[in-house]
């Protein structure tokens, strides 16, 4: 029986621990918000927050973050404004959404380490989720305007 | 119009369906109440109207599958706390389209956009009209009916309540979500006035008037943000992997690596170890080339995705690869540049090309390579389908609603009413989710099953099984007469067809293929010859986002940059002599010009506007500034999708061949717009689409297997790598020039772009995409 923290709430796996987070995430509890976009770490839609860092649920077994809290982009922010969130609304950073889930959640976490990254920390930081729309000016354009407030 | 007139196909003028057969039915009112999700709501209530009445300018949109309905009974329901309701009949998939649509149903009858719901509508065309998202059509051809329905949405309300008071019409008027009667000062909101307003007689449609622009509040503005952006940053947008139903099981399957291959044998013991795997089932699949037919292959069914693809990974299993196994790239390159050097099918011919080449001074030469692209929207594909006894539901992110329904139907063996297609938000589309294969192995699982069934696509899946963007030769040769005038222009353009898909052995262009590009091509020259030597398809070809126009731009804007270089001249300069005088095009010698499926009255080419929109950005984008050593700029323009584009790219490569994009300007000229805000968004995010398959789109066979597997060895741009700045400026249009497309213009000038821009950097010239190393020194 694995415990683990999701969005603030004490949860308990007993199926295969080697289930990877984004599965258990998704389908066995619901939370849909975390994408799957390649399952091998290099697209960043999977992007949740365990422990306060960036981490791909596609790659992270249930049993590798047992014990530890685990945060989705539904438990970012209560009321969903959180200043990634907000600043994403205000740029019209969308387009098809897909990635976004993944990108609010990078960004989130670049600023919990990082509260005024410059122009190349915020493309460093960022260059692991892709965004096959093509978003990315705004993306950027966000990143920043989330890290002088919103 | 039709893309395949002559062929045993059959006709439509739709990316999908080739057979369409749909019975018409009367629409319960019931039936609109439970769609709109509003028992208790109250729906207009108006005759089905005429397809294109009162058009200011005709367009296609009539001779799609099932035309267009306008009628605000199907459209719109107001609650009677004043909700109202307006359905999104086309698919979301980043283009802004469930926003846009609704939007000018809500500026034509004086709705609050505060007090609109949008409603996604499911697959019924008898209903709705045409819901094929595809082909950048949704603007051009609901614009006016959009437009249509709201007005008459207004005058119904505006007649209950001048009835209401005992008034002439003439003298209420809706204003901002009520009816105002300014003469006594009385007014009443939209949801006081719903009943009555649907007793009331429905106004003729000649007698309803639309809205002067100058009176829009929302159209032309960019003011309104997506509706489901709050939806989007919070994690509740539901996109097709996003669907649960009770009881779900999840499927991944094993299909054959090569396109037309079978199963041969396959042994279960080992996937049905692995925790979570439920059962392991063969999919039925249908020969090559059967449309959208699903592949089959072998399905493990799990109680969770990663269970399944665990349990996948594990499937021993062999296949029968058959005669597509000799699909290799490097070979069939090969073959594509010898055909490009013989003469071929001639399908525009305008002079003598031949003699003049042969009389020139001087003929350059330029052979263009540009590989399969895929799709790779950052949602794979993925469908669920509860199939029970005769009936079948699906929910699914799908470009095609309607013929979903349809092909679910025909491969259930069920009639089309008895299938239900829900409509997610796409998680990108880009032409892939046009074809529906996906939703079909669903349907067919679920149905083996007796349960609900999730199929997950994994990103290899996607690449392998993608219906890829062709792979093409362009060769064009240029003659130049003494000065330098360009009198000469034969263009080859070889390439597998689409219509490989539908029909075996299918191995030259259709007027649609033809007509993005080639026979289009809009230059004043006085002899012109293009041909289409055969192609012979070994996979899957489909329409990938802008299609055959991203080589033939390609080829033709780099030539014009090679010309200008022969010739020292200026790009720009160059580009609008070629161009030539402002005029509207004529091609008599072009057979079933297709031109986007629109009457050539509405939507001609003409290259005034070509030449305006290259002046335009010119001007926007600083065309005559200086730029340091080591960078350059580039520029491209072309008419797709019955717009017209230019884009200047500055690039620097330094001296390891390290490339950066420091500036994007693109202008659109695309008629009369909606939502300019979105236009931008499509227009940046076709500069990153240009760059990522400028340096590295490609999909590569061996052995009839794709070589790429995954964002790894499949790459695209990131964020790291894109534009520093992209621009966009939005030719102004006056409000009775028709809207064109927007979603897929934007990509093919960017290439040529590119790559006149990295020539004015290096001075070398690249003929074949994708860049890859071919910079490093
Ligand atoms: S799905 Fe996890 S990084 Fe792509
Ligand atoms: S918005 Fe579509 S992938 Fe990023």
């Amino acid at each position: 029986m694995i415990k683990v923290k999701i969005n603030g709430q004490e949860q308990s796996w007993d199926g295969d621990p080697s289930l990877l987070l984004l599965w258990y995430l998704r389908d066995e509890l619901g939370l849909t918000g975390s994408k799957y976009g390649c399952g091998q770490a290099l697209c960043g839609a999977c992007t949740v927050m365990v422990d306060k860092e960036a981490a791909r649920a596609c790659i992270t077994a249930v049993s590798d973050v047992a014990g530890r809290e685990v945060t989705t982009i539904e438990g970012l922010h209560p009321t969903g404004d959180h200043p990634v969130q907000k600043a994403w609304r205000q740029v019209n950073v969308p387009q098809c959404g897909f990635c976004q889930a993944g990108q609010i959640m990078q960004a989130a976490a670049l600023l919990d380490q990082n509260p005024k990254p410059s122009h190349d920390q915020i493309r460093d930081a960022m260059s692991g989720n892709i965004c096959r729309c093509g978003c990315y000016q705004r993306i950027e354009n966000a990143v920043h305007l989330a890290s002088t407030g919103v | 119009m039709s893309i395949i007139e002559n062929s045993a196909l059959g006709k439509s003028t739709s990316r999908r369906g080739f057979e369409r057969h749909l019975k018409v039915e009367n629409v319960s009112r019931r039936a609109i109440l439970q769609t709109l999700g509003l028992a208790g709501g109250f729906v207009l209530a108006a005759p089905l109207l005429s397809r294109q009445a009162f058009a200011a300018y005709e367009t296609g949109a009539g001779k799609m599958p099932h035309g267009t309905v306008v009628d605000p009974k199907v459209f719109v329901s107001i609650a009677p706390d004043g909700i109202v309701s307006i359905l999104a009949h086309r698919s979301e998939m980043g283009t802004g389209v469930r926003t846009s649509l609704p939007l000018i149903v809500a500026e034509e009858m004086e709705a609050d956009w505060s007090r609109v719901r949008v409603v996604q509508a499911p697959g019924d065309e008898v209903k709705f009209g045409n819901q094929d998202t595809d082909g950048s059509r949704s603007t051009r051809h609901y614009l006016l009916p959009m437009r249509q329905i709201g007005a008459l949405a207004r005058a119904m309300l505006e007649a209950a309540a001048a009835k209401r008071w005992g008034v002439p019409a003439s003298e209420v008027k809706a204003v901002n979500h009520e009816v105002v009667h300014s003469a006594s000062g009385r007014r009443a909101g939209f949801g006081e006035l719903a009943a009555d307003a649907a007793s009331q007689p429905a106004p003729a449609i000649e007698t309803v008037q639309l809205k002067s622009p100058k009176d829009f509040r929302y159209l032309g503005k960019g003011q309104v943000s997506i509706v489901d952006l709050h939806d989007i940053t919070v994690g509740k947008a539901r996109y097709g992997a996003d669907v649960r139903l009770p009881g779900m099981k999840y499927a991944v399957i094993a299909r054959p690596p090569v396109t037309g291959g079978k199963l041969k044998s396959f042994d279960p013991a080992d996937a049905l170890k692995v925790p979570g795997v439920e059962q392991v089932i063969e999919v039925k699949g249908w020969p090559w080339p059967s449309k959208f037919q699903p592949l089959g292959g072998v399905a493990v069914i799990a109680r969770n995705t990663g269970a399944a693809i665990k349990g996948r990974d594990a499937l021993k299993i062999e296949w029968d690869d058959g005669a597509n196994a000799a699909y290799d790239s490097v070979a069939y390159r090969a073959e594509l540049e010898a055909a490009a050097r013989q003469p071929g099918l001639v399908v525009r011919q305008e002079g003598d090309a031949d003699a003049a080449l042969k009389s020139a001074d001087k003929v350059i030469t330029g052979e263009y390579y540009l590989p399969h692209f895929a799709h790779a929207s950052m949602e794979p594909p993925v469908a669920v389908a509860d199939v029970k006894s005769d009936k079948a539901e699906i929910w699914a992110p799908v470009q095609s609603p309607g013929g979903t329904r349809e092909d679910v139907a025909k491969t259930l063996q069920i009639p089309p009413e008895n299938v239900t297609v829900n409509v997610t938000l796409l998680g990108g589309g880009f032409g892939r989710k046009s074809k529906c294969d996906f939703a079909l192995e669903a349907a067919l699982l679920s149905k083996t099953l007796g349960a609900p069934v999730k199929v997950q696509w994994t990103r290899d899946d996607d690449l392998h099984h993608d219906f890829l963007h062709t792979v093409s030769v362009e060769r064009i040769e240029a003659g130049l007469d003494k000065s330098g005038k360009v009198v000469a222009w034969r263009h080859r353009s070889v390439a597998p067809t689409i219509l490989s898909t539908f029909a075996a052995g299918a191995d030259h262009a259709a007027p649609f293929e033809l007509g993005m590009g080639l026979v289009d091509m809009p230059f004043e020259i006085a002899n012109i010859q293009c041909e289409n030597p055969a192609a012979k398809a070994m996979t899957r070809i489909g329409w990938f986002r802008s299609v055959s126009n991203i080589p033939r731009a390609f080829a033709v804007q780099s030539m014009v940059g090679e010309i200008a270089n022969a010739t020292g001249r200026d790009q720009k300069d160059m580009l609008i002599e070629l161009i030539g005088s402002p005029r509207i095009v004529k091609l008599g010698s072009v057979k079933d010009l297709w031109n986007y499926g629109e009457p050539y009255e509405s939507y001609p080419i003409d290259t005034g506007r070509l030449r305006r929109v290259v002046e335009f950005v010119a001007e926007k984008g600083n065309w005559s500034r200086k730029v340091a050593k080591g960078r350059g700029l580039g520029i491209a323009a072309h008419r797709s999708f019955v717009s017209y584009i230019a884009t200047i790219v500055e690039v620097e490569v330094d001296d390891k061949g390290k490339l950066t994009v420091h500036q994007v300007d693109t202008a659109i000229d695309c008629g009369v717009f909606v939502n300019p805000e979105r236009i931008a968004s499509q227009l940046e995010g076709a500069a990153i689409m240009g760059l990522s398959l400028a340096k590295y789109g490609e999909i590569s066979f061996k052995n009839g297997r794709v070589q790429q597997r995954n964002f790894d060895d499949f790459q695209v741009v990131r964020i790291d790598e894109a534009p520093l700045i992209t621009n966009v400026h939005i030719v102004p249009a006056d409000a009775d020039t028709p809207p064109s497309g927007v979603g897929e213009p934007g990509v093919p000038p960017f290439a040529p772009a590119l790559a006149n821009a990295i020539f004015a950097a290096t001075g070398k010239r690249l003929r074949a995409l994708p860049i890859g190393n071919q910079l490093a020194i």
